[in-house]
């Protein structure tokens, strides 16, 4: 539901407006370059405090971590093992530097018989099956990565089409039918428009199978016709949001006086519509991608566990229901770092798009 | 997902507002209501509000109660289906029974809006009175106390919500009711957007002679904030906070979907439909009903959310209605 991820996209585009507004004098005077790094670095702070956050926050607040991964039956002397072998009684600020130097230079974890080994990335062993968590994300990663870029693609079209339509309809009755229709779209959380959809497509017309996941590798038809339904569900609930953020941004730069300046000129009003209003929507719309495509966990979640797909999302759903922590920790560690890094990219690409308002 | 757009279309989302005037709320109520839309999304509010409130009479009406099981109601020979059309609808049971257990469905349906629009409040209250506090401080402090909270901010408005939240909720040993247990943890993690304008805001009111005044006159920090900021901060988090109440929704019928929000036997819609594809072509009203009830009320919570934004800050919203002239609602 990235009905939800997106208080963080809001902040971050306002931030972004405020900036185009306001910084841009010191941005061409420091230089792109310099921009750039100032930007990399404050994502690098921002992530270590992240990684202090999370790993604080999980390993201080939990009940009984032994006690939940020995299972319901183990005596207190088996308890006390397993949390010996996990170094649960280590001080956390220990265990923190472990985790830090885990993930760049790997890890050994004795257990008891031998050691296992966790490769350079180590984001730790799942309590439940031993498997390494950078391991496990990472195959996850192919099913929710063709979930967001097939929804993406599609809610880009639709949502920045419809944003568009509307704007240039804009006072007649295209207008007003679209943006109801792009309201009630916010309005609908995306698993209950996905749960309908797949009642009605699924189930009662049988147009499409029940999705299941095929790899692209193994046949790309399947692939699409499998993941049609997930994406859809997704993008029709996105492209609202990308809709309304169009037209909005749209009307504003029709307001302004360079656009009754090209009236004046006799510029027709498609290629105002089309060129110049659409340019000044463009960056806002970049921000919110980035910061949606980063925020993707969100969404899948729950797309993931509606549609059964066997990506990030239920991997995590399963794993809290476990309270397998490494897993949990690992993957709000590596969304947070995506996050960061999208919030990063967006900043960038939208100094890039605004130089280019302003150089034409 | 609407405050991004409320974040996006209100710039610099009133961070340098003048503030709002004494006869400001006569003149917010006057806005609001020439504006159709919100005026009908303020009525079926206050409508669910009273369905929630007045949840145990309209249960003692109907002679139900949202959490008895009634056995006898369901066909366990297939699987828990309702015995009777169309889904078990009767004159004891006005929206039919759930299917295996057999609970009351208008009972549930009802005491689910307590649920949603308690836990939304909540959540809401506790990030708008963290989101003040921080960005007040944030703003009004040193060079070092500004840094670090918002840093701290920063993190929390990277780290995605659901993600979190539902890593949280799984994880805290809960002795809490659970709706409680939602509301604080979606309220803990999601204040930052509130921060952010409030520190704004308060950075640039700070610059103002009135506020300047009041500092070199020896005001404290407490009293500038109460008496000089607060009330200027009003419109900007209010609109903000407006929007935020059917995100909150969303995010706690999402969570009871997934499992670890509102777990039964309290009726949470959310949760109701969890398992009511299974059951759609027997009880079809088990999937429509609490889908419609998240709709209806997510839909006039971002409608009534608009017209509050339009009210307190006409100068963005006439922006956005230009061209014909005709009255149009502002950014929806």
């Amino acid at each position: 539901m990235t009905t939800t991820a997106s208080a963080s996209a809001a902040t971050s585009v306002a931030t972004k407006a405020r900036r185009l507004t306001g910084g841009f004098g010191g941005l061409l005077g420091g230089g792109f370059t310099g921009f750039v790094v100032r930007r990399a670095l404050g994502a690098v702070v921002t992530l270590f405090v992240l990684s202090v956050v999370i790993y604080a926050v999980f390993y201080v607040a939990p009940g009984d971590v032994a006690q939940i991964t020995c299972g319901p039956r183990c005596s207190p002397a088996q308890v006390q093992q397993v949390s010996e072998q996990l170094k649960l009684d280590d001080p956390i600020h220990t265990r923190y530097l472990d985790f830090l130097s885990g993930i760049f230079a790997g890890h050994d974890y004795s257990t008891g018989t031998g050691v296992l080994h966790c490769d350079a990335p180590c984001l730790g062993l799942s309590y439940q099956t031993d498997q390494q968590v950078t391991e496990l994300i990472l195959n996850k990663v192919p099913v929710t990565g063709s979930l967001a870029i097939g929804a993406m693609v599609l809610w880009l079209i639709l949502g920045v089409g419809t944003g568009v339509l509307s704007a240039w309809r804009r006072g007649r009755a295209t207008e007003r039918i679209l943006t109801g229709v792009t309201l009630a779209g916010t309005a609908t959380p995306v698993f209950v428009i996905g749960l309908i959809l797949m009642i009605l497509i699924c189930g009662q017309l049988q147009w499409l199978p029940f999705p299941q996941y095929v790899p692209f590798t193994e046949d790309p038809q399947q692939w699409a016709w499998n993941l049609l339904l997930p994406w859809v569900s997704l993008a029709l609930i996105e492209a609202a949001k990308y809709a309304r953020l169009t037209r909005a941004s749209m009307l504003e730069t029709l307001a302004e006086d360079h656009v009754r300046t090209f009236r004046a000129y006799g510029v027709k009003e498609r290629s105002i519509v089309g060129r110049h209003a659409l340019r000044g929507a463009l960056a806002p719309v970049i921000a919110l991608s980035a910061n949606d495509f980063g925020s993707m966990f969100g969404g899948a979640l729950l797309t993931e566990t509606l549609f059964g797909l066997p990506g990030l999302g239920r991997e995590l759903v399963q794993a809290v229901r476990v309270v397998d922590l490494p897993v949990v920790v690992g993957m709000v560690m590596v969304t947070g770092f995506f996050v960061v890094l999208a919030n990063a990219v967006a900043d960038v690409l939208y100094a890039v798009a605004d130089r280019r308002v302003v150089l034409s | 997902m609407s405050e991004a757009l409320l974040a996006s279309e209100t710039p610099g989302a009133g961070a340098t507002k003048a503030p709002v005037p004494a006869s400001g709320a006569r003149q917010f109520w006057r806005r609001l209501r020439t504006q159709r839309a919100a005026l009908v999304a303020a009525a079926v509010v206050a409508l669910l509000v009273l369905v929630a409130l007045a949840a145990p009479l309209l249960t003692a009406l109907e002679g139900q109660d949202p959490t008895s099981y009634h056995p006898g109601l369901v066909d366990s020979a297939r699987g828990g289906v309702p015995v009777g059309s169309f889904g078990g609808i009767s004159a004891d049971h006005w929206l039919g029974v759930e299917p295996q257990t057999g609970r009351d469905l208008f009972a549930r349906l009802v005491y689910g809006a307590r649920v949603s629009l308690g836990v939304a409040l909540a959540a809401t209250l506790l990030q708008i009175v963290l989101g003040v506090a921080v960005g007040l401080a944030s703003g009004l402090g040193g060079r070092w106390l500004d840094q670090t909270l918002s840093r701290a901010t920063d993190v929390m408005v990277a780290l995605p919500l659901m993600v979190f939240a539902l890593a949280l909720l799984a994880v805290i040993p809960s002795s809490v009711p659970r709706p409680v247990l939602v509301a604080l943890v979606v309220g803990f993690i999601q204040w930052g957007g509130v921060a952010k304008i409030v520190r704004a805001g308060t950075i640039s009111l700070k610059s103002l002679d009135h506020v300047a005044a009041a500092r070199l006159s020896g005001w404290g920090g407490v009293r500038i904030a109460r008496r000089e900021l607060l009330p200027a901060l009003a419109a900007p988090v209010i609109t903000y906070a407006a929007l935020l109440v059917p995100t909150n929704i969303t995010v706690e019928a999402a969570l009871s979907f997934l499992g670890v929000g509102v777990k039964p036997p309290t009726a949470s819609w959310g949760q109701m439909l969890t398992s009511a594809d299974v059951w759609y072509q027997a009880a079809p009203q088990y999937l429509l009903l609490p889908a419609a009830a998240l709709f209806v009320t997510v839909l006039a919570l971002t409608v009534l959310g608009d017209g509050v934004r339009t009210a307190l800050d006409p100068r963005a919203a006439s922006r956005l209605r230009i061209g014909t002239g005709r009255k149009r609602e502002g950014g929806s």
